[in-house]
């Protein structure tokens, strides 16, 4: 797949205030995560320090340092999921991911009625049971 | 024939995309709009004014059929439609959940196209913008002011006296930023208003800029509503010359509830770590890049072109006491009617839970009901007569936050739930103060200490408890503690719980007076009122 590179990312950005949390997004996307010489490269755009982009790097949790070429459901595990009955879900979903998929927790899709809810991509998942949420999962 | 199926994240989740196509590839017109809010039937179809919800693909040529010939529903239809809680053939604005509602802020949901300006024009859209800008700045605040609207993300300030406060800033620089990082569990009105009526919220910002001087607004939104950031993006585009020379940039955040408060959020529009800032200054005098800036959530600005269009006085007119108006209420979690209900400030909890909600999906007695997200009081049915009313949940030492409801059952464990608030707030403390990171992951482990104590006692069988299934004591990872040799070292004396729930109320206190902001200080609300209400679920 061809990316912009670094440089047109950043410079997609420039007139914009405050532009690093959208640099960062566009850099995740596009490199599927946010490498050293990345961060280096963005401070010296921006004129900050590198420990002021690590900063902001490591403070979300959408952004990630390394590579993973896991396909990735991010379950929602907050309480009306909870009520729900996401916790029941759980050995039948680890299980048929292995280590094959990345089941990553997060909280709440705004899908609080018709949990357990889970997102794939851009793509929501609702109302979810146990097979069907393995289904999902061996889909990926 | 042309059928209305929602393009609403909840229907999207539910299968309408599929049903769509079912209805398009049997000859169908099909017009997505907005949903009803009406979640239980998702995904709901209209067609010429008569709806059935839940509805799968191999559906349609059946609701094709009825509505060419009427009748009762057929026999071959899917028996699950048939249920009691189904919609199948009737006209849904007959529907008990909707006529109870006294709908505002969604007046249009469920009926209009979210990204068509014809739509959005034709149902009085830009009408309050209009008078606006005929009243001038002061007057259009005095509307405000009238309206009685407090701040619906939770703290319930008072719009007209932010607005009022930023307005007086001298400053040639004035920002309008809208707190769209609706991150708490049990709440998707802010999700529904920018995916099903986009241009209520620019025109409510539109109006904000121009009672207060600013020219240029932002809409954080989180990255966890993919759909509702495509909507506002195309909504803001397409309506562009509208509002001009007022402009509004969508900004999505990184996966940081945190950010939902508004100095957090601020930083992080700034391109920082998302911690929190010390007030004073307040936002409104030292805000975004230090400019004066009105900070409102999504629904508070919602609300301003209907009080403009309509004037503040008869928006006053609902409510109670010193909550005016009326809340876009949600029913979530174990609930059988959840969904999006907006009625006047007033009306109690059992109502909204019971008759309107209809009880728990389950069709198990309700245990609990949290109030307000993760940091809101766990609410026992003893306490059910509670009144929607700001003063009256402070009172109960409650708050209704953003106004969602979870309805947890009877098989939920309380006090795995008050483990859960403590490590959610570890999860995402912004870890500027020290009583809400390092409160929240002690508050873990002693949670953790209670949990092995009972889980251990002979009267629950010397083991893990077992069933249930709604509550995060349950999973493995709480009920084995071998990472904890404080608490239960192995073979050795049993854990000191007496000593374990005064640690809890200790760390509780500290959290609620020492921490910067709502997070680390309200999360002692859930903790505590479950300890209070559910002591048998501790021991």
């Amino acid at each position: 797949m061809a990316h912009a590179s670094l440089q047109e990312l950043i410079a997609a950005h420039a007139d914009r205030e405050g532009p690093l949390l959208p640099i960062l997004h566009d850099v995740q996307a596009a490199f599927g995560h946010i490498s050293e010489d990345a961060m280096r490269t963005i401070a010296h755009a921006l004129n900050l320090s590198r420990a002021e982009v690590h900063g902001v790097v490591s403070f979300y949790h959408d952004f990630k340092t390394a590579p993973d070429a896991r396909p990735v459901l991010k379950l929602c595990r907050a309480e009306a999921c909870k009520a729900r009955g996401v916790e029941a879900l759980l050995p039948a979903i680890e299980n048929t991911a292995g280590s094959r998929v990345k089941v990553e927790t997060i909280y709440c899709l705004g899908l609080c009625a018709v949990g357990p809810a889970a997102l794939v991509g851009n793509t929501v998942h609702a109302r979810l049971t146990a097979e069907r949420a393995s289904a999902l999962v061996a889909s990926l | 024939m042309k059928v209305r199926i929602s393009d609403d994240a909840v229907a999207l989740a539910c299968g309408a995309d599929a049903v769509a196509a079912a209805f398009f590839a049997a000859g169908c017109e099909v017009e997505r709009v907005s949903s009803w809010g009406m979640h239980w039937l998702e995904p709901l179809v209209e067609l010429d004014g008569v709806s059935y919800g839940p509805v799968t693909p191999e559906d349609a040529a059946i609701i094709m059929r009825h509505s060419r010939e009427g009748g009762n529903p057929p026999p071959d239809a899917d028996p699950r439609l048939r249920g009691g809680d189904a919609l199948w053939g009737k006209p849904i604005a007959n529907h008990p959940f909707l006529a109870r509602q006294q709908r505002l802020t969604f007046a249009r949901a469920g009926q209009t196209r979210p990204l068509s300006l014809d739509d959005y024009a034709a149902t009085g859209g830009w009408a309050g913008l209009a008078k606006a800008r005929a009243l001038g700045s002061d007057e259009t605040m005095a509307e405000v002011l009238a309206s009685g609207l407090r701040g619906r993300g939770g703290a319930g300030f008072p719009a007209a006296i932010k607005w009022k406060t930023v307005a007086d800033a001298i400053s040639d620089r004035k920002y309008i930023v809208c707190n769209a990082d609706e991150g708490d569990s049990a709440t998707f009105a802010d999700r529904m208003v920018m995916e099903g009526d986009p241009f209520m919220l620019i025109e409510g910002m539109a109006i904000a800029g121009l009672a207060v001087g600013a020219t240029k607004a932002f809409v954080y939104i989180r990255s966890e509503y993919p759909h509702a950031i495509a909507k506002m993006q195309a909504a803001v585009q397409a309506s562009a010359h509208l509002v001009a020379p007022f402009a509004i940039e969508v900004r999505v955040g990184a996966g940081a509830y945190v950010c939902g408060e508004e100095t957090s959020l601020l930083n992080s529009l700034e391109g920082k770590r998302g911690e929190v800032r010390a007030k004073p200054p307040l936002p409104a005098l030292k805000g975004l890049f230090g400019q004066p800036t009105v900070v409102n959530n999504v629904l508070t600005l919602a609300a301003v072109p209907w009080i403009l269009a309509n004037g503040g006085a008869a928006y006053a007119a609902y409510g109670m006491g010193r909550s005016k108006g009326t809340m876009p209420v949600q029913l979530a979690g174990n609930v059988k009617h959840g969904g999006l209900f907006e009625v006047a400030f007033g009306i109690t909890l059992g109502e909204l839970v019971n008759e309107i909600g209809g009880g728990t999906a389950s069709g198990r007695p309700v245990k609990a009901v949290q109030v307000g997200g993760p940091l809101g009081a766990y609410i026992h049915p003893d306490q059910f007569d509670l009144p929607f009313d700001y003063e009256a949940f402070t009172a109960a030492d409650a708050l209704i936050g953003h106004a969602g409801i979870t309805v947890f059952d009877d098989t939920a464990d309380m006090a795995a739930m008050a483990r859960f608030a403590f490590e959610f707030c570890a999860a995402e403390s912004c870890g500027k103060c020290t009583p809400c990171r390092i409160g929240s992951t002690r508050g873990v482990e002693v949670m953790d200490g209670i949990l092995a104590a009972r889980n251990s006692s002979p009267e629950r069988g010397g083991g893990p408890r077992s069933g249930g299934g709604a509550g995060a004591g349950d999973t493995p990872n709480v009920s084995t503690v071998p990472n904890r040799p404080l608490h239960q070292p192995s073979g050795g004396p049993p854990p000191r719980s007496g000593e374990d729930f005064a640690l809890i109320t200790d760390l509780a206190e500290t959290m609620k007076y020492g921490s910067l902001c709502a997070l680390g200080g309200f999360t002692p609300y859930p903790v505590l009122s479950a300890l209070k209400h559910w002591p048998e679920d501790f021991a």
